[in-house]
Order: C-alpha cells, then structure tokens, then sequence
C-alpha cells in the first residue's frame, strides 16, 4: 500500500469517486485548473475533465446555493472553501437551505453536498486562515459535521461524507496535510511516511461516519479530541507519563457517545481538548453528555483545554494553540481532582 | 495648503422619502406608461448587450383598448387565453378564501398573490411543464396553472393530517415535486442562486429543462442576487431569472431597494446577461417574454434577467395593514391595471367571451374553492386539528436517524 499524506489521501477520495459516480461534481476557489491552494485537487481536472471541477467565483455563499441546486436536481457537489475562515457568507444557505431541505420538504428534496474546508492553525495565517469554527455547525440540526486526523481516516471518511444523502460539513486540519503535527512548533516536521495511518489503499473503502476511534488504550484518564489534536494528546501523555486513553472523535455530529461513555466509565476522568475558542466550544457539548451519561462514574471534574477566547493572533500563536504542555497540565488536573 | 479656498460642501445623507403616506393622493408620477406594441423583439440568440437597452422599456403588448399590438404579440389561441383567464381567476378566488380562512383563526397565516396573477400563471403557460421552478411565496398561480389540485395546497395551508409536508411549513411555503415546484423557503432570495445551481447540472447533465426563478424587487438587495446572476453569466446557464417588482417590500417601497437610480431589469448590464423589462399585468407580454427568454435559454444562449412590472394589490401577508403605510386607493390606481381585467377585456374584444361568462365563471370557481375549502377542512385545520404526530417532528431531519435524535423522541414518550 502506498504511504500517502493527507493531501493525496483526500485527492484520492475525490478521484475514486469521480470515477465511480458521473453525478459527482467538484468546484471551489482555484481548484480547477491550478488544484487547490493546498493542492487537494491537484491533477482531478485534468483527468475527470472541466465540467467536473472547475474554479468557482468567490462567492462562498452563491457555491452553497448552487451546490443546493445542483443536489436538488440529483447531482452529488463537493464544494470546496478555500479556508474555513471564509464559509461565512455560506452559511445562509448552509443552515437554511442545505440542512434544511429534507425537513421542510418532508423528503421531497435533499442536499447531498460535502462541504470541504481547511481549518485549524499553526501555520502562522492568522485570524483569518486559522480558526476551528465546528462548533458553529454541529449546532444546526440537520448537518454533519467532520474532522479526519490521519490520511486513512481522511480518505474513508471523505468517501463515507460524498456518498452520504444529507448535507456533511468536512474540515481538514490543514497542519495535518503534509505530516503529523505533536503540537511542537520548535521541532522538526514530521513526514506522513513513517506513519501507520499513511497506508492509505489505492481504491474504494470507506470509514463510517459516527465513530470514533481509540488512538491510545489507557485506564487512568479518557482524552476526546479530533483533528490536529488528536496528534497533540498522544504527545501530551507520552511526555508526562500518564496513561491515558485517547479518542478520536473523528465525527462530531452524529456523535460515538458509546465509545466515550464506554471509556469515561472505565477511567472515571475525562479531558477534552480542543483548538476552537472555548465558550459554546464543541468541549462544551461533550462535557454536558458526559455529566449526563457518567456523572457517577467520574471521580474528577471534566477538564477542558482549549484555544483561548480570543481571535487567532497571528504573532502570538503559539500562545493561543493548546499544546501539548497545556494538555498534559490538563490531564495532570484531571488526575488530581 | 491653500487656506483661501471655500470649505467643501457638507455632506449629505440621503434617505429615500416613504413613497405615498396614507392619506395622501396615490402618486405614479414615477410609473412610465410605455405605449404597448412599440417594444421591439430581438432575437432569441442576439449577444446580450443587444438586449440591454429594453432595461429602460417596459414591454406591452395589451392596449388600453384590450387590443393585442406589436412584435411581442405571442398570438396565443383564444381557448389558452381562457385557460389562462381561468387560472388567474382561480388563484384569486383560492387567495380570497384561504384569507377568509386565516381571519376566521383556521390557520395561521397567508399570503395573497392579488393582482400579481399573470407572474405565476402566464410564465407557467408560456414554459414547459417540467420546467423547474424556484419561486417565491407568491407564486401560487404556478402551482393552480400546471392544475396541482387546489386541496394538496389548502391542506398545507392547514397543517392537517393530508399535509403532504406533515405539518413543518408555514403556510402557502409548498413544495410539489410532482409538478417541478421547488420547497418554498421563508429566507428571501435563496431560492434565486439555488435555480442556477439547477440549471448548471441540467447543462451539465445534457438535459432539455431549464431552472425558472422568481425573486422580489426588495430582495434583489440580499447577495443571493447578485450570486445568482454572477453564476448565470460565468457558466452561461440555462436558467430565467424574473424579477418581481410589485413595488412594495412589506412596507418598504421599490426605491429602498435599489429602484430610485435604476431599473431592476439593468441589473443585468453589468454581468453581460440579457434582460427584458414587462408591464407584469399584461398576460401576454409577460407570456411573450418569458417564452423568448425560455427559448433563448433552452438554445444553449444563456440566461435572462426579467422585471415583471406590477403591484401588490393585497397585503404582504395576513401580519400587515397596508393602510398603515399606503393610500387607501393605491391598488386601484395602479395605471397598469389589472390582469385578469384586461385579459378578459382582450377576450371579449376578440368575441370570444363575454361579461357573462365572465361573472358566471367567478361564481363557479368561487363555489369550486368553497366546496374544496370543505373538503380540506375535513382533514383539518390548523386550530382544531387532525395534525401529524409528535414522533414525525424527528423524520426527515437526516435521512436515517441518528441516535441523538431517537433519544429525544423518546424523551417526549411517544
């Protein structure tokens, strides 16, 4: 099996659905002819042809709507946002068309659209090339909400998010395209090739959407995370010793609450780590289903360690990031509680 | 610097003035009366710009004599001209009864298309039957001109358990697949871009249909507009874009949207895309119009932009008192008519109808509507009842249900 980054991971979900379905269609900012800013679409228009991927106006909004139209007519769209920073002005019709579609029309009409976006920080972009905005779409009914951590997982899950009916919001942590990120800015990068999860196969499979994955067994603290901290909390519990067990959430919405009730009840602690601004964070959410399901399991109060209320600074961003120093302080609280 | 100069002008802002307060005499003085008959029609493949300068016309094609003049005639046959009479006259009556309805507390809100029927039912003559139209909430005359059955419609309206929508929509906010009628959102304008999107995959599909789309002169100011007619021009879609310009957003007139400087039809000018400007109360120009931008589209020429010239005779909808902020006698002046009048007026100059008829027809719908108003009401109304069970709240959210959802149905214990 190939070893593939993240970004060949993805393209090659793209080019394998291409291929297998003419009702797959891919437009977005520059990612036509040139291939994407982070080149995620690199070579698709040249082999599927420009009817199939083509550069958009910059217009999120107006590609949402058109990618409704197109659903609506029974055409699969990908839709590309150059930065997740920028699917604002989609969100009208994000929220109140493509989520909302099925539901208003009693199954008349769907939207079965992916939304891609490259999210998160760490490559100095600032506030405007840096957030984690999940949060803002795990809290609309009727959207799915995705953040892959390793290329396998990326390559399954887009596949699993194209072939899904109703409308899946798909973010890339874009530190995570070109290797896995620990969260040391100081350190040399890492390539995906020696990872496992870089064995990425050639053709078709897929991972399932709602399920989480457990990256690291332990017993003495339960770590929810996904995306870029996925990489970081396994740093994190190497470096203090603490025998953690890590979760990789993979989906947000619909959510493996089984996999995280399972292990919260065998830990009885809980941290949830997360690069996203804190208040109304998706940590919030999980903190809230965890009272609820093994309130009188935990021997700890629930720890978050997120980025910090603010926007993404672009010079002090690696205060903002939640690295691995904060996590590890968070699983230290966790175990003192 | 030089400190003998005078000092600059204050500046200032510019608020549009409200158009016509109650009390006052109507004032049309801005309405252009273009006599019928003297626009001309290009061809349906002329480049665009061609096009552009009937964005400062307004295409007539029904004399004040209810003569049918000029090159926009369509020269329909006289038994499409009833069916079209027929039509607008039934959406008008369907409106009035299901106005009485929501007055009477059966339900909780409507929306009248008075004095707007020819938009809806002229361009639904003049296109083809799978067409697929994205239109706004007043467009019922759509739904009434394909013959969707009137008691589909007042079930929605009444949330009952026939609701095909199962009770989640407020009313006259349909969606008929059967009939190419796209789900009515109450979020303006999102419809427009979406039609486009629409009518991209058709092209891309090799299809025949092209996408239909209605938009509000007040929403035309939302950049789902301006996303529409950018994606129109770029991918040379095969989709019409019609704006309707019934003068009043609520309460806001015309020129707060835009409509003080320019025409809405000279939108189009800047994003290279064809467009026509028509007296919206004339059932043949607007037949004839959209006919030619129907035609031009399926000819693989690209999109028009269209603004149907009309008036809200009614309310926004039954949550407004348009005396509250127009003169009383606005709708009556209107010096454009109205179309189901001056459609009649043409038929019986052509001696083939008659005010007789004409009375008669109105009381045969008039007890069409009430006779199915019954019907419906047997299934139920929004205030009494049959509706859809709480458990079906949860369907449709997703396609299948995820366990989030089942929980929360279970939570409510049914």
């Amino acid at each position: 099996m190939p070893a593939m980054t993240m970004v060949q991971a993805l393209n090659s979900a793209m080019d394998v659905m291409l291929a297998r379905d003419p009702d797959v269609v891919i437009f977005g900012e520059d990612v036509g002819f040139y291939g994407g800013v982070f080149r995620v679409t690199e070579g698709l228009q040249k082999k599927h042809g420009e009817e199939r991927v083509f550069d958009a106006p910059i217009a999120e909004g107006g590609m949402l709507a058109v990618a409704v139209g197109m659903g609506a007519y029974g055409l699969r769209p990908i839709v590309e946002i150059q930065f997740a920073d920028y699917i604002f002005p989609a969100t009208d019709q994000l929220i109140s068309a493509a989520a909302r579609l099925r539901y208003r029309s009693a199954g008349e009409y769907w939207a079965p659209i992916t939304v891609r976006a490259p999210c998160g920080g760490g490559i100095f972009g600032g506030q405007t090339h840096s957030q984690s905005v999940e949060a803002i779409f795990t809290h609309v009914c009727g959207l799915k909400t995705v953040i892959p951590s390793n290329p396998y997982d990326a390559k399954g899950l887009l596949i699993s998010a194209i072939e899904d009916d109703d409308p899946v919001v798909f973010f890339e942590p874009k530190r995570l395209y070109n290797g896995p990120f620990d969260g040391h800015p100081d350190r040399p990068s890492q390539p995906w090739t020696q990872h496992p999860k870089a064995e990425v196969p050639e053709g078709y499979y897929n991972v399932p959407l709602g399920q989480a994955a457990i990256v690291r067994e332990g017993a003495a603290v339960t770590v929810l995370v996904y995306g870029t901290m996925v990489h970081v909390a396994l740093a994190a519990a190497e470096e203090a010793g603490i025998d953690a067990e890590i979760i990789d959430l993979r989906t947000l919405l619909p959510l493996d609450l089984g996999a995280i009730v399972q292990s919260v009840k065998k830990t009885g602690r809980c941290v949830i780590a997360h690069e996203a601004t804190r208040t109304c964070g998706f940590g919030a959410e999980l903190a809230a289903l965890v009272q609820e399901h093994c309130f009188y399991h935990l021997e700890a109060p629930i720890v978050r360690v997120t980025g910090w209320d603010t926007p993404y600074p672009h010079a002090l961003e690696w205060a903002y990031f939640p690295g691995p120093a904060r996590v590890a302080d968070g699983l230290r609280r966790a175990l003192e509680g | 610097m030089d400190t003998s100069s005078p000092p600059a002008p204050r500046l200032r802002l510019h608020i549009p003035p409200h158009h016509s307060m109650p009390g006052e005499r109507p004032d049309f003085g801005y309405v252009r009366r273009y006599a019928a008959g003297v626009t001309e029609r290009p061809a349906i493949d002329v480049p665009a710009q061609a096009t552009h300068e009937l964005a400062y016309h307004l295409i007539r094609v029904l004399d004040d004599d209810g003569a049918a003049v000029g090159a926009w005639d369509p020269k329909l046959e006289p038994e499409t001209l009833r069916r079209g009479l027929r039509a607008m006259m039934l959406t008008r009556a369907f409106d009035d009864r299901m106005m009485r309805v929501q007055r009477q507390g059966k339900t909780s809100f409507y929306m009248k298309c008075t004095g707007e029927e020819a938009v809806g039912v002229a361009q639904a003559f003049a296109l083809a039957p799978d067409d697929m139209a994205f239109p706004t909430y007043r467009q019922q005359g759509i739904l009434i001109a394909r013959g969707w059955p009137l008691l589909d419609m007042m079930c929605q309206c009444y949330s009952n358990a026939q609701d095909r929508l199962k009770g989640r929509q407020l009313p006259v906010l349909y969606s008929v697949r059967d009939a190419a009628f796209f789900s009515l959102a109450g979020n303006l304008g999102n419809q427009f871009p979406q039609a486009v999107g629409w009518a991209m995959a058709s092209a891309y599909k090799g299809d025949h249909r092209i996408a239909v789309s209605w938009i509000g002169e007040g929403s035309t100011a939302e950049p789902d507009f301006h996303h529409a007619l950018t994606f129109a021009s770029v991918y040379r879609a095969p989709v019409v874009l019609n704006i309707v310009n019934n003068q009043w957003a609520i309460s806001s007139h015309q020129e707060v949207a835009g409509g003080e400087e320019a025409t809405f039809a000279a939108r189009a000018i800047g994003f290279g895309l064809a467009c026509l400007r028509v007296d919206g109360n004339d059932f043949l120009a607007v037949h004839a119009a959209t006919s030619w931008a129907a035609e031009r589209a399926r000819a693989n020429h690209g999109a028009t932009l269209i603004e149907l010239f009309t008036y809200r005779a009614g309310p926004h909808s039954t949550s407004d008192d348009p005396s509250r902020y127009r003169p009383a006698e606005e709708a009556q002046q209107w010096p454009l008519g109205d179309p189901i009048e001056r459609l009649s007026q043409h038929l019986i100059r052509l001696g083939e109808w008659s005010s007789e008829r004409q009375t008669q027809l109105e009381s045969e719908l008039a007890d069409q509507v009430r006779e199915t108003g019954r019907e419906a009401e047997r299934y139920g109304t929004l205030d009494n009842g049959p509706h859809f069970s709480t458990k079906t709240m949860f369907e449709d959210v997703f396609k299948e249900m995820p366990w989030h959802l089942r929980a929360q149905r279970q939570e409510t214990g049914v």
